[in-house]
C-alpha cells in the first residue's frame, strides 16, 4: 500500500489518464504523506456489525491539517471508518470495533478516554443537514454551553464567529431567532458546519456532506472546506471522484472493507499504483 | 408474453370498490347517528343550570351535573398528572436505552397486554387495592385506575413518536460532546415534542369516557367534591346511573351528560389532530 513509485508503462498512463472533468484543482506539489505529521493514526481496525464484518485491518495516517478524502463504491466501509475516530459507532449496541486509533498519542477506542471530551475534539458533519428543532442562535450555541461556561455576551460573539467562519453570517444575521429547520438545505449544511467549528475541534469529519444537497449549495461548503484547511485536520467521505480531486490533498480508496490504496490525491487520480484503483476512478465500477 | 386481459382486471377494480364504499359508508352512517341521536336529544338539557347546579332529588325539575363535570376534570387531570411522567419515561427507556434488551422486550410485552385488558378489570384491581383498604370509595382511587388506563396509551405512543427522529440527529447532537440525556432531553425530544403532546392527548381522549373503572372506584356523588378522599361525582357513572332510572328528567340529564362528553372528546382529538399535523409539515423529520 506504500508504493509511491511512478510508472513508466506508457499504455497504461494511457488507461488510467482520468475524466477530463476530474481537473486536478490542487495547486502545488505533490506531498509525501509519510514525511508530514500524522493527526490520526489507525493500526489494524478492524469493524463488525453484529457477526459481520466491515472493516478488514485498516491501516492509515491521516496528515494534521490537511484534508483527506476517504472514497470508494457504497458500501465499501467509507463511513463505517471514519465513524471510529468519534466513537459515535457506540449509540449501537451490535456494532464493535477492534484495533487502534490513536488521536494524539493517545488510543480512543481505550475503555478510559473520555467520550465527551474526544467528541469536543472531533466535530462530525452528517450526510443529511441535522439543524436541531431550535433557533438558529442556539443551534451554534447549542455546543458552546455543553463544553464552557460563558457570558451571555461572549456567547452571542462566538455564534457571530462561528456562523462568519461557517459562511453562513451573511444570509442568517438577521434571523437568528428563527428556527433553523427553515433554512434551506444547503444552508443548513453550512449550519451544521459552523455548529461543530464553534467549539473548536481539531479533527472534523464530514461524511458525504454534500450528497444531499444542489451543485451551488456543495460549491459553498467546498469553498468552506478549502478555508477550514488551514486550521482542521479535515477527513472527507465523498462518493463523488471529481469533488476528492477537488479539495483534497491526500485520497485513501476503499474497497471491501480494506484501504486498497492511500497516498496523495494527484497521485492516486493521474497514477494510481492498484488496478482497483485504476478501475474505480476511470468509472469502470461503483 | 400475452398481455393479461384488462377485463379481468376492471372487473375486479369495480368489484373492490362495491364491496368497499358501501362498508365505508356504514361506518360513517353509524357515528352520524350517534352523533344526530346525542346532539338531538341532550342539546336541550345544556342549560346554565346544568353547568353550575347540582343535581335535584328525583322527581323535582330542574339543578344541573356541576357537580359530575368538575368531579371528572379533577379525576380526569390527576390521573394524567399521574399517568404521563410514567408513560413518558417508560417510553423514552424503550425508545432511546433499552431498544433490544430483554427488559425492554419484556416491558412492551407487558404494556401490549395492558394496552387489551379490559377497563373493569383494572377497575377491580384498583378496588381491591385501594378502596377495600382504605374503606371506602375514592376520586383518588378513580385518577389511580385511569392514569393505570392511560399509561400504555402515553407509554407506546412515546416510543413510537421518539423512534420517528432519524438516528442522524441523536448522532449529531452526540457528536457534538451531548451526553446521552442531554441529547434526548434537548434535541430528541424537542424533535418529537409535538408527537409525544398528541400521545398524551389521545391517552386522555380515551379515559374521559371510561365508565366501569369509576364504578369501582371514584363511585359517585350528589354533592360537591368537598375532597379528593371521598366518592367523588363524575360525568361516566352519572351517565350510567341517570339513564338507567325511571325519571325523564335523569334521563334527560344523561343525554347531556353524553353529549358534554363526546364534545369534550372530540374537542381533544381534533386538537390532537392539529398539533400532529404540525408536527409533520414543520419539524425535522421529513
Amino acid at each position: 500500500m506504500e508504493e509511491t513509485g511512478a510508472r513508466s508503462d506508457g499504455h497504461m498512463a494511457a488507461l488510467v489518464e482520468p475524466p477530463s472533468a476530474v481537473a486536478m484543482g490542487r495547486p502545488g506539489e505533490v506531498e509525501d504523506v509519510t514525511a508530514l505529521p500524522s493527526k490520526v493514526s489507525v493500526r489494524s481496525l478492524n469493524f463488525f456489525y453484529g457477526t459481520q464484518q466491515a472493516l478488514y485491518d485498516n491501516d492509515i495516517d491521516i496528515p494534521e491539517k490537511r484534508v483527506t478524502a476517504v472514497i470508494g463504491p457504497s458500501g465499501c466501509g467509507k463511513s463505517t471508518h471514519i465513524r471510529v475516530y468519534n466513537r459515535i459507532f457506540e449509540l449501537y449496541r451490535t456494532h464493535r470495533a477492534e484495533g487502534e486509533v490513536i488521536l494524539d498519542g493517545v488510543n480512543v477506542l481505550s475503555p478510559d478516554v473520555d467520550l465527551i471530551d474526544l467528541r469536543k475534539r472531533v466535530g462530525m458533519i452528517f450526510q443529511r443537514p441535522t439543524p436541531f428543532p431550535m433557533s438558529i442562535f442556539d443551534n451554534i450555541a447549542y455546543g458552546l454551553k455543553l463544553h464552557y461556561h460563558i457570558s451571555r455576551g461572549e456567547l452571542s460573539d462566538r455564534v457571530q464567529d462561528a456562523l462568519v467562519r461557517g459562511a453562513l453570517w451573511e444570509e442568517v444575521k438577521d434571523k437568528l431567532d428563527e428556527p433553523a429547520t427553515a433554512l434551506s438545505g444547503g444552508q443548513q449544511q453550512r449550519l451544521c458546519i459552523a455548529r461543530a467549528i464553534a467549539t473548536e475541534p481539531e479533527l472534523i469529519l464530514m461524511d458525504e456532506p454534500c450528497s444531499a444537497i444542489d451543485p451551488v449549495a456543495t460549491a459553498k461548503i467546498e469553498d468552506l472546506i478549502e478555508v477550514l484547511r488551514d486550521q482542521y485536520t479535515v477527513v472527507l467521505v465523498t462518493h463523488n471522484m471529481q469533488q476528492a480531486a477537488r479539495v483534497s490533498d491526500f485520497t485513501a480508496f476503499f474497497y471491501k472493507g480494506y484501504i486498497v490504496e492511500f497516498g496523495a490525491t494527484k497521485q492516486i487520480f493521474t497514477n494510481p499504483a492498484r488496478k482497483e484503483t485504476e478501475d474505480y476512478i476511470t468509472g469502470r465500477f461503483g | 408474453m400475452k398481455p393479461r386481459s384488462r377485463t379481468g382486471r376492471r372487473l375486479a377494480d369495480r368489484t373492490a370498490r362495491v364491496v368497499m364504499i358501501p362498508a365505508a359508508l356504514i361506518g360513517l352512517a353509524v357515528l352520524a347517528w350517534i352523533l344526530w341521536e346525542v346532539v338531538a336529544r341532550g342539546a336541550g338539557a345544556l342549560g346554565g343550570s346544568f353547568f353550575t347546579e347540582l343535581p335535584t332529588p328525583p322527581g323535582m325539575e330542574g339543578g344541573g351535573l356541576g357537580n359530575a363535570i368538575l368531579g371528572t376534570l379533577v379525576i380526569t387531570l390527576l390521573a394524567t398528572v399521574m399517568g404521563t411522567p410514567v408513560g413518558l419515561l417508560a417510553g423514552i427507556y424503550l425508545a432511546e436505552f433499552g431498544t433490544t434488551s430483554r427488559l425492554a422486550t419484556a416491558v412492551r410485552f407487558t404494556t401490549n397486554l395492558l394496552m387489551g385488558t379490559p377497563s373493569i378489570i383494572i377497575g377491580i384491581f384498583v378496588y381491591a387495592l385501594i378502596v377495600l383498604r382504605t374503606g371506602h370509595f375514592s376520586g383518588w382511587a378513580g385518577a389511580v385506575a385511569l392514569a393505570i388506563l392511560m399509561l400504555p396509551v402515553v407509554l407506546r405512543t412515546t416510543e413510537d413518536m421518539l423512534n420517528l427522529v432519524p438516528d442522524e440527529l441523536r448522532e449529531s447532537a452526540l457528536a457534538l460532546g451531548a451526553p446521552r440525556w442531554r441529547a434526548t432531553l434537548t434535541v430528541v425530544f424537542r424533535a418529537a415534542k409535538t408527537g409525544l403532546a398528541t400521545g398524551i392527548l389521545l391517552a386522555v381522549a380515551r379515559v374521559s369516557g371510561e365508565t366501569a373503572p369509576l364504578l369501582f372506584t371514584a363511585l359517585n356523588s350528589f354533592y360537591w367534591p368537598q375532597s379528593i378522599n371521598e366518592p367523588t361525582a363524575n360525568l361516566t357513572v352519572t351517565i350510567f346511573n341517570y339513564a338507567m332510572s325511571p325519571y325523564a328528567d335523569w334521563q334527560q340529564k344523561a343525554w347531556g351528560a353524553s353529549l358534554l362528553i363526546t364534545v369534550g372528546v372530540l374537542f381533544v382529538a381534533v386538537l390532537s389532530r392539529f398539533a400532529l399535523k404540525d408536527r409533520r409539515s414543520r419539524t425535522w423529520s421529513r
